[in-house]
């Protein structure tokens, strides 16, 4: 299918979320599609697929002109998306959700179980998606829940698949494995447009790349032709320093102590199993690990929002395990939680509130239980400056930002308050690499004044950028703590299991399982995209 | 409150990163979304009424003998079958009108020759006092929706709202100026108290409010008739379930003198539009509801009690459903009898719904239910029209307004961001 935008004009109000936009999409190709967070990426595809409606300009699938009223017709075209925030139904099964809405049936209606589980097999072998079709989706690990998305729209028959923000939240090995996929399905013939911010897998899958910013096509190159720099300075207009630049860390005192810790998740199974840990004034600690390793668990109970079953959790001194939410605020601690839409943010709330949300009830912004509405408004006018923010104003809800600019929303709020230790879960999620750069920049000023950092982020680049020393956790445990010049390898495959190096400085003696086995038992991290030269720092 | 942003800021957040660049701004002006968003609910809400009052006139052409008459004759005499039709449907709708706010002929009467002014005045103020429980405990159950928490026991409150005044107002003797404001007191705790345990128990236990706010009506339906039936509560001397009555001091007076039943009662209800209106907007407290309302998660991130939260805005909404209670009994009923309160709690959510759970849209949501009430009774009398007919209305317009995407299907509106529906549907899953 070869698909042409042709001059997609899409308001909002004064806003002008695309303009004039052109883009031309090969049968069998996989076009790139990059733009710094509000560029109007996510607005365009919305477009295309029928979500929303452009003001001007025309679709043309195959030489003629198209107008989708909703994404069914999108459907009914041959155009499949994968929502950055999927859209299953959670205690449905696999093939249920896969069929759901176009469910082959029998006689009286009945749902042909049979039929859509063998209907299932045949495409996921046929493009190498591995799925088990009686798995409860909920019970999944997201990277299959994203293969279930993609089985969705294939099985709808898409000829051009939508991929918006698909490897924010997967890990290293699921991104190759979905990259393998895109890859197949290109040479199938079918085309994919893929939305990204991670540069290094642009320059692995791409075969053309088209770069926004601010709503407008600024250029279109392919990966042969540029590097990661010569892109990241496309989109944001200038260049950009893709390596933090900080000095040596001058550690203080220890502010979180952290030891015995064990916490258990929802099902009741043990998520941290007997944790020590040791984040002291002035220095970054960045805990390592594939997704779903326990990293989780363990900011939920250092921040209070999840109890511990034992152990202790103290912040200088104060003992904080079992507490509360407020009492680990009150104590000085500052939270940007991993999911943004469902703990971070009010979405349908104005940008100046959610800027407010864990600060509203003190001075400056209230007074004897009076909100003084003037001093909110004037800090989001400030945050929005410093934090390069885009939003049509202050009182917009940040559920119609862009989903960069609701994630800045919340590293602004954290970061603007005095506190003595700071937990990022993937603070730069979902964000486009200037933004980065400044929020990296940030994190790195608190570090120097003095704050505790305590970072969790499963991008083994964040982790190595920004860690003074590195956790790596493993199954509920803290398998080592090394120099993050210890190197990416070595990571890796402490991230995989692998016990810690022994002559890494800093490692606490206990660190690593009395079981020592396992090594290379999963497959090493970050075998995909070209190692990256700019490790360390 | 000014929405005014100065349209440099913006423009600066766009072009910090882009270096100060030739960068076409971000046009930051007032948030133009929300402006459209609220006119629509005005709009839509709008349409409710006219699509309802235009579907209550065919139901009345349909029910009405005369009319049905003469329009089996159309083919004769077309015109005067569609007079037909059209005067009844007109009459019915004047003595709505008149019987709900003013007699126009009345009025100039009165103007003309000075006297009459009681006469002239009745309707509206009998639509006052209508109101004035339904805006109380519609403020109430606004409350809670925004908030979240469902509280389905506004009746329940207010009986015990009204019990606890009843005491305070025959137990006590005091002067007007200390035993009023007492007996006004005493009904907004006795419905705290009521709001209080179902709080407790989803606080403590997780009890969903929908359930135990509901067997909380019937546990105050049951204590009401009890007490109605033995002392001290019971008048003294009777064998009927009836209260003892209000003294003189425990009763609100009057506002525009004794012919007219308009009172004090009003004034609070209004005073408390106010106050909830400053609450919301602009207290710290208002702002943790609203948040736990949208999203619990994050409120609790952010450090915010969904606990305490769920509690306080139980026993808030149980004050107000109590006052609701108090108001009738001291503002025009000054006794207590089986069933009292009649369908005002429930009502209540409808006037809340209609109102979009904002203060101010739960006052004119409540003036008009209370005008529709009214106004039906004396259609009914005028007219023959069943007062049925005015609570058909009620409900198709309840139906409307709780279904915006239809109202917006029929007129062909186009839909201007945050849907409507969603305020409404949020939070059973608590
Ligand atoms: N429903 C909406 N109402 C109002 N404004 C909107 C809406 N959706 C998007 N916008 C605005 O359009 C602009 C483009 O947003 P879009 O989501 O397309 O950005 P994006 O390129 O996908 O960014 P990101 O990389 O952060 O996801 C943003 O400024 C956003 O605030
Ligand atoms: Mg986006």
């Amino acid at each position: 299918m070869r698909l042409e935008l042709r001059g997609v004009t899409k308001r909002y109000g004064p806003l002008v979320a695309n303009d004039h936009v052109d883009l031309t999409v090969e049968p069998g190709e996989i076009h790139c599609l990059l733009g710094e967070n509000g560029a109007g990426k996510s607005t365009l595809m919305n477009v295309l697929f029928g979500m929303a409606r452009a003001d001007e300009g025309e679709v043309r699938i195959d030489g003629s002109p198209v107008r989708f009223a909703d994404p069914g017709e999108a459907v009914a075209h041959g155009i499949g998306m994968v929502h950055q925030h999927f859209m299953l139904v959670p205690v449905f099964t696999v093939a249920e959700n896969v069929v759901l809405g176009f469910e082959p049936t029998r006689a009286l209606g009945f749902l042909d179980r049979r039929r859509a589980r063998a209907d299932i097999r045949l495409l996921s072998e046929q493009f190498g998606l591995e799925v088990d079709p009686d798995a409860v989706v909920e019970d999944v690990p997201v990277g299959v829940q994203q293969r279930v998305e993609i089985l969705k729209a294939l099985q709808r028959d898409a000829k051009l698949l939508i991929l918006d923000e698909p490897t924010a939240v997967l890990t290293p090995q699921e991104s190759e494995a979905l990259f393998a996929i895109v890859r197949s399905l290109a040479r199938a013939g079918r085309s994919v447009l893929f939305i990204t911010h991670k540069l290094k897998e642009v320059l692995a899958v791409a075969d053309r790349i088209t770069v926004m910013r601010l709503g407008r096509v600024v250029g279109t190159t392919t990966a042969s032709e540029s590097g990661e720099s010569e892109l990241a300075t496309m989109m944001v207009g200038r260049a950009v320093e893709l390596v933090v630049r900080k000095g040596p860390a001058r550690p203080g005192a220890a502010v979180l102590e952290i030891s015995g810790l064990t916490v258990v998740d929802e099902r009741g199974l043990v998520a941290v199993d007997g944790v020590d840990l040791e984040v002291r004034a002035g220095e970054i600690l960045a805990v390592a690990g594939v997704q779903g390793n326990g990293q989780t668990e363990l900011a939920q109970a250092i921040t209070g929002l999840r109890p511990a079953v034992a152990g202790s959790i103290r912040i200088d001194g104060e003992e904080l395990a079992g507490a509360t939410p407020e009492a680990a605020i009150a104590a000085g601690v500052a939270n940007v939680p991993e999911d943004r839409q469902v703990d971070g943010l009010v979405l349908d709330m104005a940008v100046e509130d959610n800027l407010v949300l864990d600060i509203f009830d003190r001075a400056p912004f209230a007074r004897h239980g009076a909100r003084d509405l003037a001093a909110v408004r004037s800090n989001a006018e400030r945050k929005l400056v410093d934090f390069d923010i885009r939003a049509p104003s202050v009182l917009t809800p940040v559920g119609s930002l862009s989903g960069g600019n609701q994630q800045k929303v919340v590293v602004a709020r954290e970061l603007s308050r005095p506190v003595k230790l700071l937990v990022a879960s993937q603070p730069t999620r979902g964000l486009d690499v200037g933004s980065i750069e400044y929020v990296h920049r940030r994190i790195v000023e608190e570090r120097d004044r003095g704050v505790a950092v305590l970072i969790i982020s499963s991008e083994l680049d964040e982790v190595l950028a920004l860690g003074d020393r590195v956790a790596v956790m493993y199954r509920g445990k803290i398998t080592g703590v090394v120099d993050p010049a210890a190197g990416r390898d070595r990571i890796g495959l402490m991230m995989a299991g692998a016990a810690a190096d022994p002559v890494a400085p800093a490692a606490p003696p206990e660190a690593g399982p009395p079981d020592r086995p396992e090594t290379g038992a999963a497959d090493p991290p970050e075998a995909g995209p070209p190692a990256c030269p700019e490790t360390g720092a | 409150m000014t929405p005014d942003v100065t349209p440099g800021v913006a423009a600066g957040a766009a072009g910090a990163t882009a270096g100060g660049g030739p960068e076409p701004a971000v046009p930051a002006r007032r948030n133009p979304l929300r402006g459209l968003v609220e006119a629509n609910v005005v709009v839509v809400t709008a349409l409710a009424i006219v699509s309802s009052l235009l579907i209550g006139g065919v139901l009345i052409i349909a029910t009405s003998p005369t009319v049905l008459h003469a329009l089996g004759r159309i083919g004769s005499s077309p015109g005067r079958a569609l007079g037909v039709a059209g005067s009844t449907v007109g009459d019915a709708y004047a003595a709505m009108f008149t019987g709900a706010i003013v007699s126009p002929s009345g009025l100039g009467h009165a103007i003309t020759t000075g006297h009459g002014w009681t006469a002239v005045l009745t309707p509206i103020s009998e639509t006052l006092v209508s109101a004035t429980p339904l805006i109380l405990a519609g403020l109430g159950v606004a409350l809670g929706f925004s908030t979240g928490v469902f509280n389905i026991g506004a009746q329940g409150q207010l009986i015990a709202g009204a019990l606890a005044s009843l005491y305070v107002g025959f137990e006590v003797h005091l002067p007007i100026g200390i035993h009023l404001p007492l007996v006004v007191l005493a009904g907004a705790v006795g419905g705290a108290v009521a709001g209080f345990v179902p709080g407790y128990l989803k606080a403590r236990t997780g009890a969903h409010e929908v359930i135990t706010t509901i067997m909380m009506n019937y546990v105050f339906l049951d204590l009401l008739n009890e007490l109605l039936a033995t002392q001290p509560f019971q008048q003294p001397g009777q064998s009927n379930a009836i209260s003892r009555s209000m003294p003189a001091t425990a009763r609100l007076p009057h506002l525009f003198g004794a012919g007219l039943r308009a009172n004090l009662g009003f004034v609070v209800a209004l005073a408390l539009v106010v106050a909830a209106a400053w609450f919301m907007r602009r207290s710290t407290s208002g702002f943790a509801f609203r948040v736990i309302g949208s999203n619990p998660k994050a409120g609790r991130t952010a450090g915010i009690d969904v606990r305490k939260v769920t509690t306080a805005v139980l026993v808030m909404s149980g004050a107000l459903a109590g006052l609701a209670g108090m108001a009738t009994l001291s503002g025009t009923d000054f006794f207590l009898s089986s069933g009292y309160g009649g369908n005002i709690g429930f009502d209540a959510i409808t006037v809340a719904l209609l109102g979009r759970n904002r203060p101010v849209g739960v006052l004119l949501g409540a003036l008009l239910f209370a005008a529709l009430d009214v106004g039906g009774r004396n259609m009914q009398a005028a007219t023959g029209i069943p007062l049925d007919l005015a609570f058909v209305i009620q409900a198709i317009i309840v139906f409307f307004v709780a279904t915006p995407a239809l109202v917006r299907e029929v007129y062909r509106l186009r839909e201007t961001g945050a849907s409507l529906g969603q305020v409404l549907s949020k939070g059973w899953g608590g």
